[in-house]
């Protein structure tokens, strides 16, 4: 019998020489970068030092802002789980003949650019937008509620980006459970309620879990709802990486803060890996 | 390389004649030569020459600006010409400058870039992107105000390596219904600081100096030379407090006045112009000391500089120059007092009927940027409020 381990590998050969030479390949130059050094005119020294990483520790700032995009990708992860979560079920238990078409809802926003979808709230939230405008209309209000250009307004462009995702993940998790699992639980006495929470939610487990890591993830990396919806102080990482790349040319820093989130963001993976397996949110995806 | 390979082509036709090669090799050779003339020097070469020659392109600022580069300037050069100019839009100076770092060494992909302020000039410069213009190509440079000019040649020792060709401020803007003008006119500077308007101010995000040169005067103080620097940061940390958007584009600016999300903010003089041709409420102040800059057309290195001396001529013709302005808002470079300048453009702000600038306060490029990196962390810590 003829070895065709090879066979794999040459299909799989034009994706990762794509991946290697579109993802690896740039991740290891900005690894490279951190190291340099920034000429006061903005030409990039080559070296090898840590000073660039030292400077992130050095004082507070660099690590708050680190700490304050944790703390927003937690809530939005947090939101996200409890918005998504519903809509995935109803699906699930749905055998309305719309369940196509409401399927489709959910992904009609990845039609529209996201930058069009994230302005679209200003319309919205501004002070002469659609909502302050109406009770303003219906004296429900004298003066316009502060609702853009904080935190909540970023929160909420997070959630209009990410929350497909969550609901998909959770969908497809809830999709693969035998829904005659929960009916025996009933059948042995188990309420409603009972049936949800010892059967079906534990078994949806590995898609909540899936659609947690991808919502934190893409978070932790995202940059325009802070940059159009947010106001002072509701910068996140990814701002402060543009920033320091483009604001000041100073390639070396911008590295070594990207850098620094994307080990973070490893080891956040590899724990997940280590405790729920990397590959459930392969199996999610392809799961019946 | 052609008379190379006409030199060989003989050789070889004479060995076919001796019968020292056969006739496959000849056939071969003939074949392998007309390939090379043609990719090379040949008709393809020309192609690619000719493609070479016929295009130019131009980086601009998008929107209204770059609607009057290419209707009044781009669009009748490729006319007269038959050069193609590439309309093309940056999304800010310092994304472009990265833009163009990356791609260095120069390869011709950045010819002409409509920037602002003599420090980026500087900058560029400093980084190498540069190249000397030939002026005698150029003489509509005579019409330029030399203020303008010598301010360029005093970086590039003499020399020039863009053309300036309008100029602006970045005075006050404020809204009308919400803020009279006596008030805003009795307060000046201090508008953008003031306490009652919590909630309702803006500023530009991107650029330190600009919030740094009204904090500066705010406390009293030369924005060239500022001497209590600690001032100039608590004035700043204080004005954060009262702030609702740090805006990011002129775009976005234009919408936060129009749809009266803030009241006041710092603001580029032709976008205030632009707010009030639509009928907004917007008014707009100049007071003491008030931000100047120049935007100019800066070749970069790698550019044909014959097609771009030819663009940059056609540009300061007095009609497309003027054109362009009325466009984009802002008064062109031309000197009023050698090229006369209609009541449209005589009403911009920035305007300057002498032609001497002698009122107008600009940014010094080594004051500023031998301190840019430092300052621009500074403000970033004070904007994210820490």
């Amino acid at each position: 019998m003829k070895n065709k381990a090879w066979k794999p590998w040459a299909l799989l050969s034009p994706s990762l020489t794509a991946v290697f030479l579109l993802l690896v390949v740039p991740v290891c130059f900005v690894v490279v970068y951190s190291f340099w050094l920034r000429s006061p005119t903005g030409q990039d020294i080559p070296a090898f030092q840590l000073g660039n990483y030292a400077k992130f520790f050095e004082d507070f700032f660099y690590p708050s802002i680190l700490l304050n995009t944790l703390r927003v990708a937690i809530e939005t992860v947090f939101l996200c789980l409890v918005l998504g979560y519903i809509p995935a079920y109803f699906f699930y238990k749905t055998e309305s003949r719309f369940k196509p078409f409401l399927m489709i809802l959910v992904m009609l926003p990845f039609w529209i650019s996201f930058i069009i979808r994230t302005l679209s709230w200003i319309n919205i939230l501004g002070d002469s937008g659609l909502i302050n405008h109406l009770l303003i209309k219906f004296n429900v209000i004298n003066s316009p509620l502060p609702m853009l250009y904080n935190e909540g307004a970023v929160i909420m462009g997070l959630l209009q980006y990410l929350l497909p995702f969550m609901i998909l993940n959770i969908y497809v998790s809830l999709d693969g459970i035998d829904k005659s699992l929960a009916e025996a639980a009933k059948s042995l006495g188990c309420t409603e309620w009972q049936a949800f929470r010892e059967v079906t939610l534990p078994l949806s487990l590995p898609g909540v879990s899936a659609g947690s890591l991808l919502v934190f993830v893409l978070t932790c990396g995202t940059y325009l709802p802070p940059m159009i919806l947010g106001g002072p102080g509701n910068e996140m990482i990814a701002n402060l990486i543009f920033k320091r790349v483009v604001g000041t040319l100073d390639w070396p820093f911008g590295s070594a803060i990207s850098t620094i989130l994307m080990l973070l963001l490893m080891i956040i993976v590899y724990t997940y890996n280590r405790y729920m397996g990397i590959n459930q949110i392969f199996k999610t995806l392809s799961s019946k | 390389m052609k008379n190379d390979l006409e030199k060989r082509l003989d050789d070889v036709v004479e060995n076919y004649k001796e019968g020292n090669i056969s006739r496959r090799d000849f056939v071969k050779f003939l074949g392998i030569s007309g390939a090379a003339i043609g990719l090379v020097g040949g008709p393809l070469g020309l192609v690619h020459k000719a493609l070479a020659a016929k295009s130019i392109t131009c980086h601009s600022w998008g929107g209204s600006t770059s609607e009057a580069l290419r209707k009044f300037a781009f669009d009748p050069f490729t006319k007269e010409t038959g050069i193609e100019v590439v309309d093309a839009a940056f999304t800010g100076m310092d994304a472009f400058l990265t833009q163009v770092k990356a791609s260095y060494p120069p390869g011709g992909e950045f010819n002409i870039a409509h920037l602002s302020a003599v420090y980026d000039y500087a900058r560029y410069t400093d980084l190498g992107f540069g190249v000397v213009l030939d002026e005698s190509k150029i003489p509509n440079l005579g019409n330029v105000m030399v203020k303008m000019t010598e301010t360029l040649r005093a970086i590039t020792k003499g020399t020039l390596s863009a053309v300036p060709y309008d100029l602006g401020q970045t005075g006050i803007a404020y809204n009308t219904n919400k803020i009279p003008k006596e008030k805003a006119e009795e307060m000046g500077v201090s508008l953008l600081f003031d306490k009652s308007l919590k909630g309702k101010l803006g500023s530009w995000s991107g650029d330190f100096r600009t919030n740094m040169w009204y904090a500066a005067l705010h406390t009293g103080q030369s924005p060239n030379d500022i001497k209590d620097i600690d001032a100039v940061w608590n004035a700043l940390k204080e004005q954060q407090a009262l702030i609702k958007k740090y805006w990011a584009s002129g775009s976005e600016l234009m919408s936060l006045l129009a749809n009266g999300d803030i009241d006041a903010t710092v603001a580029w003089s032709g976008r205030v112009a632009a707010l009030q041709k639509e009928g907004h409420p917007i008014g707009y102040l100049a007071p003491e000391g008030t931000y100047s800059w120049m935007e100019y057309m800066y070749v970069l290195k790698g550019t044909d500089l014959d097609v771009a001396q030819k663009l940059l001529n056609f540009m300061l013709e007095p009609s497309a120059a003027i054109a362009v302005a009325k466009g984009q808002s802002y008064p062109s470079s031309l000197d009023p007092t050698k090229v006369p300048m209609p009541d449209e453009i005589k009403q911009l702000p920035a305007f300057d009927p002498t032609g001497k600038l002698d009122g107008y306060l600009f940014a010094d490029p080594v004051y500023w940027n031998s301190h840019q990196l430092e300052w621009t962390e500074k403000w970033d810590r004070i904007m994210a409020g820490k």
